[in-house]
């Protein structure tokens, strides 16, 4: 090795500065790019605090989670909300109950049985459609089946068949991405010791993959109790509680805001606000539900 | 049937291998000297179970389609006027039914197009920032809290954006309808611009609303981006800007414009914030954001108590036949640039 005379090299130095252009430009991207992030806080933060600031006053209310509306008068400021809490729970619920088997057999066919068959990718396609679906056309499709065809009279139940349309892509899909999280040694395994097919996915596959499952329920849940549209197509509002699923009007938070929208006394004003509130609390809840349950519960990978 | 059972051959014979890799393979016949076969009823049973619920889905799918059509089609026959074309929707004489998509399909469009325009690059900075610029610590509450945009309901949008935002942005909207009012999309519209019940208020509205899911899809091809070729221009000297643009955005940028498309689709289809929002006109759209009206979803909402006579309701449902193919179309769009890799939920 020899060195070669440093007058010769040190013309150009082995490591330059960074030149200001690049600097500044650099510079500029890093607070172009923050600024999106905290631009779009502004939004969430205003509106949560609106929401908070004209809301808070009905729902600390003595009768607002345990009345209903029943008898009150537009302008008085009393009443509660417990209709259409009851109404969007239940609803809800219904859905769920269609969906989740529906959705995690979808998702045990593509993942255990499938193996890219024409029925999977079918199958596949098709959720990727109905993930796009709108949800007023779901309505649409559900009141031209069960209302106009069949002759069902509007129902809660009406509604929740809507949100099943809007719940199963999303049940299909986390499932679908829990299940192919299980190692395949699980599965192995229990090949190995002779255990058939469809025991070891219902003793084995599915209650490893189960808590991440119950997290996208949890969160398809929240995304279709706030859905307004299916229930604007398909049921009554109703100011009083109805239990019944099968018949009649029942109110549920998206309607009694849309519905007390019309009413210009304070008192409505003041409800609308409060239900929103009720319905933020209600969704935060599950959302919140979900992250616990998938904190606490993780799919072991290896 | 026959499939099955050769399968359970298969695993007989090669008990080291994976069953669950086997289906390929079934199409070999079966030996006759195979041993012991067992067909398990469980099996089956489970296996109908599974693929029966997977054509659920697809017949469902099928069934919209159909239906929505089936419903549709007396009512077009009995429109009297051109339905792409015209600005009327008058359906309260069944006999005499003059329904047309040109303003539904202009306010949709234009609110859609608007909130994608705003949204797109505040998505991008988004998901940059998350994947390559906040401390990775903080990186998973922050994408919480954009996540968080997602779950506040329609409806509550569309309450803050008409009783809140709207008069906020009045100011600018005059501002625009001033300065840059001899652009049509800026001139004056059909309603008035205070208030803010305008296609403007709508599509700021949107744009918040669709964020949260181009974010989230974009942030997941951007975090997949080779961390050799991130690694390799850092290591050439560029600052992270460079690296970023040489390397991230090339990478993701498919990603970003499927998931912008998906954002389309969920604009195109919103119903009641833009039902609450906007404001009803008396003359048709003049192509201005300064505009009222009613978008394809927010129509149908707003006659939804009016459902009753079979032909009035088919002239909604045709005009929902129309949405339902737009964001088929836009979805489609967005699954073939993406190419498999974006997965939206």
């Amino acid at each position: 090795m020899t060195t070669t005379a440093p007058e010769d090299t040190a013309v150009v130095p082995a490591f330059r500065s960074i030149g200001v252009v690049r600097k500044v430009k650099n510079w500029v991207a890093t607070s172009l790019v923050t600024l999106a992030f905290v631009g779009a806080l502004v939004p969430l933060v205003w509106l949560l605090y609106t929401v908070v600031s004209k809301g808070y006053e009905a729902i600390l209310g003595a009768n607002w989670w345990q009345k209903s509306l029943k008898g009150v008068l537009p302008e008085q400021f009393t009443g509660g909300v417990y209709h259409a809490i009851y109404g969007t729970l239940v609803q809800g619920l219904v859905c769920a109950v269609i969906a989740v088997p529906i959705g995690v057999l979808t998702a045990v066919y593509l993942v255990e049985y499938g193996e890219n068959g024409r029925l999977a990718r079918v199958t596949t396609f098709m959720v990727d459609i109905l993930s796009g679906v709108p949800s007023i056309v779901a309505a649409l499709f559900v009141f031209a089946v069960w209302i106009s065809t069949l002759g069902f009279s509007q129902s809660a139940l009406a509604v929740s068949f809507a949100l099943v349309l809007l719940m199963l892509p999303v049940v299909v899909r986390s499932s679908e991405e829990m299940l192919r999280l299980v190692p395949d040694e699980l599965r192995e395994a229990a090949y190995a010791l002779g255990v058939p097919k469809w025991k070891t996915i219902v003793r084995i596959v599915l209650p490893t993959a189960l808590s991440g499952m119950v997290t996208g329920v949890m969160l398809a849940l929240a995304r279709v109790m706030g859905e307004t549209a299916p229930v604007l197509v398909l049921v009554g509002y109703s100011r009083s509680i109805n239990y019944d699923v099968t018949d009649g009007n029942m109110a549920s938070l998206p309607l009694l805001i849309y519905t007390e929208l019309t009413n210009p006394e304070a008192a409505g004003v003041q409800r609308v606000w409060g239900a929103a509130l009720t319905l933020i609390l209600v969704i935060m809840f599950f959302n919140l539900l979900a992250s616990i349950i998938s904190r606490f519960s993780a799919v072991p990978t290896k | 049937m026959s499939e099955s059972k050769a399968r359970t051959r298969q695993e007989a014979r090669t008990p080291g291998g994976s069953p669950v890799m086997m289906d390929d393979m079934s199409e070999e016949p079966p030996r006759p000297a195979a041993p012991r076969t067992v067909r398990r009823s469980g099996d089956t049973v489970f296996k109908a179970l599974t693929s029966g619920s997977s054509m659920v889905i697809v017949v469902s799918i099928a069934l919209i389609g159909i239906f929505l059509l089936v419903q549709a089609v007396p009512s077009l026959r009995a429109n009297t006027v051109n339905f792409l074309t015209s600005t009327q929707f008058s359906t309260s004489d069944a006999t005499n039914l003059a329904f047309g998509i040109r303003d539904l399909l202009v306010v949709t469009v234009l609110s859609s197009i608007l909130a994608l325009v705003l949204a797109m690059p505040v998505a991008l900075g988004i998901a940059l920032f998350l994947t390559h610029y906040a401390p990775r610590r903080l990186a998973r509450p922050f994408a919480y809290v954009i996540d968080l945009l997602a779950a506040v309901p329609s409806i509550v949008y569309g309450l803050w954006g008409i009783a809140v935002l709207g008069p906020e942005l009045e100011p600018v909207a005059t501002w625009l309808n001033g300065n840059l009012g001899w652009i049509p999309l800026f001139a004056d519209g059909n309603v008035s611009i205070a208030g803010g019940g305008t296609i403007f208020t709508a599509g700021v509205v949107l744009a918040i609303m669709i964020l949260p899911i181009i974010t989230a899809v974009t942030r997941e091809v951007f975090t997949q981006t080779p961390r050799t070729q991130i690694e390799g221009a850092l290591a050439l000297g560029a600052t992270k800007w460079e690296m970023v643009r040489t390397t991230v955005l090339p990478f993701g940028r498919s990603g970003y414009v499927a998931a912008s498309m998906l954002g389309l689709g969920r604009a195109l289809g919103e119903t009641v914030a833009v039902l609450i929002i906007l404001r009803a006109a008396s003359s048709p759209s003049g192509l201005s954001f300064f505009d009222g009206g009613y978008t394809f979803a927010s129509k149908i909402a707003s006659a939804a108590a009016e459902f009753s006579q079979p032909l009035p309701t088919g002239a909604y449902i045709a005009a929902g036949l129309v949405l339902f193919l737009l964001t088929l179309v836009v979805n489609a769009i967005a699954r073939v640039i993406a190419g498999g890799k974006v997965n939206a939920s």
